[in-house]
């Protein structure tokens, strides 16, 4: 297949950073020979701790700054409590966190009941774009919804009416 | 204040929360005036990257105001206009100090791989982001920078990931003279190192996708060749013929986790979750690259095992490069290539979308609705 741009040196900025000497990542790592200094450089001022941090276990210490958003608690917090028992490169780490992020979600759901919020699933599904700009694909998904439970319903119902008879 | 809320995989929605503070005296808070949805923000969307913990507000992609300032910053001062690179640096440890500053060791407790993302799980650190009216910037003294006058907003919030990653996509490509580059991927990263492509004197490049829209401004932005993989028989082939059955010199996987194009890549790693995500396009990458040819990894993936053809990485001699932006490295240099108008990189924002319609926001662009590339949304 022919290449589809001949004038490809026409192009704005063509070859404009064709010296790798002039890239700004070249080289990715500008080698200073701190590697071997291992953990030992000039902190800076470390932030104090005010909730719990899970920390990797291949961490020698906790980094002088990090998020201090949403703790762990509950169920999904145990989980993760446990999670982090095992190192990086083990599964036990990595799918006991992605259990704990199923768990989370209906706790995030009874959350918002305790506080006397329904969550609007449809809303928070963006189903308002799908009505503007997916009308068809929309109607289509919600009329086989429609049509499937319908024919449980009817099914049940028919197993149940038979069972009686 | 207003801020974006994860609900759970593919369910947010824009909610009050408490004002962030000062938590470490090289912090900043930042009044948000933009914010843009990144494509990996889908891959958390998705609920794909472990540790996402609901109530968390992604978002790291963004500028804003300086409205408050931790005791030992000097560089900025309230009212400043700065842009936020997603990396968080302390610019002092071994990494930082040898240009690794999307490596940094003192951001992040809770993994090791890379450091501190803004709003992007707890994996990267448990920041919270800036799809919000505020958010907590640390160490605010070393990679954010004050906007230059000259610079718009919308290529300004652009300079805090996506024209950045893009361009060390290429950049990492080690791209010569001549070269014909492949890019998988038409979101807006892969549009953006195909754009780049040409800076490092590319002589053809082609960009792999099956969404027709994408592919199209992908040929109009970046200039260059783009099919859809659906209708190719088998895109490594195509790359291996179009090559003169030689392979490309340089692929760039811009797509990461949540590739198409492959049912057991998808079965596995979408459906069942037995891999991080399906790595299709990495594993065409690959494939199509020649001997001895360089693949560059931007597209992300999740922590845990991916199935690729790393045999052939092998016996092909592949060099494979790959890291998170160093984004505060870069940003000379791509502001002065903006300024020569080498590029406009606004160009790619389809939508801007007030924070309160968050929720159609992430669904058009999860759902690529409305021909969108490219999402800002304004708090």
């Amino acid at each position: 297949m022919e290449n589809t741009n001949n004038n490809y040196k026409d192009i704005k900025g063509w070859g404009v950073d064709i010296d790798p000497a002039n890239n700004p990542n070249y080289p990715i790592k500008h080698y200073n020979g701190d590697d071997h200094k291992r953990l030992d450089w000039e902190r800076p001022p470390l932030q104090p701790v005010t909730v719990e941090i899970l920390e990797s276990v291949e961490q020698a210490r906790m980094p002088a700054v990090f998020g201090t958003t949403l703790p762990p608690s509950g169920l999904s917090g145990a989980l993760r409590r446990h999670a982090f028992k095992y190192d990086e490169s083990e599964y036990g780490h990595w799918l006991n966190l992605l259990l704990a992020d199923r768990i989370n979600v209906v706790e995030g759901i009874l959350d918002d009941l305790k506080h006397f919020r329904i969550p609007n699933i449809f809303t928070e599904r963006g189903m308002k774009a799908d009505w503007k700009y997916n009308r068809k694909e929309l109607v289509t998904k919600a009329v086989i919804a429609a049509a499937v439970a319908g024919g449980i319903i009817m099914y049940l119902n028919k197993k149940k009416s038979d069972k009686e008879s | 204040m207003l801020a974006m809320n994860y609900r759970g995989p593919f369910r947010v929605r824009a909610q009050q929360k408490a004002e962030p503070e000062i938590e470490h005296p090289e912090d900043v808070i930042v009044k948000v005036n933009r914010a843009c949805i990144c494509g990996s923000d889908l891959h958390i969307y998705h609920g794909l990257v472990p540790d996402t913990r609901v109530g968390s507000t992604f978002g790291h992609e963004f500028i804003g105001e300086v409205v408050e300032t931790g005791r030992d910053i000097k560089k900025l001062k309230v009212g400043d206009q700065i842009l936020v690179p997603f990396n968080i640096s302390c610019g002092r440890c071994a990494f930082c100090k040898q240009g690794l500053y999307s490596n940094c060791h003192e951001s992040d407790p809770e993994a090791t791989a890379g450091g501190g993302i803004f709003g992007y799980s707890h994996t990267c650190g448990g920041f919270d982001g800036g799809q919000a009216e505020y958010a907590r910037v640390p160490y605010a003294g070393v990679s954010p920078m004050i906007i230059p006058a000259d610079i718009h907003p919308d290529d300004a919030v652009l300079l805090t990931d996506v024209f950045p990653t893009g361009y060390q996509a290429a950049e990492m490509g080690g791209i010569r003279e001549g070269d014909t580059v492949v890019v998988f991927g038409a979101g807006p990263i892969g549009i953006m190192a195909a754009r780049c492509a040409w800076f490092f004197g590319a002589a053809r490049v082609i960009v792999i996708d099956r969404i027709e829209y994408r592919l199209q401004f992908a040929r109009e932005f970046a200039h260059c060749e783009a099919y859809n993989f659906e209708s190719l028989e088998d895109p490594v082939l195509f790359i291996k013929k179009t090559t003169d059955y030689f392979g490309a010199d340089v692929c760039i996987d811009a797509v990461g986790c949540e590739a198409a194009g492959s049912a057991l890549q998808w079965v596995t790693g979408r459906v069942l979750m037995l891999q991080a995500g399906s790595a299709t396009a990495l594993h065409w990458a690959i494939n199509s690259v020649k001997k001895g040819g360089i693949v560059s990894i931007v597209g992300v993936y999740g922590p845990t095992d991916n199935l690729v053809p790393i045999g052939n990485v092998v016996n092909k001699g592949i060099t494979i490069r790959a890291n998170q932006c160093s984004v505060k490295r870069l940003l000379p240099k791509l502001i002065s290539h903006i300024r020569e108008g080498y590029i406009e990189p606004r160009k790619i924002i389809t939508h801007h979308i007030p924070l309160k319609e968050v929720a159609d926001a992430y669904h058009i662009f999860s759902a690529k609705l409305d021909n969108c590339i490219k999402t800002v949304l304004i708090p």
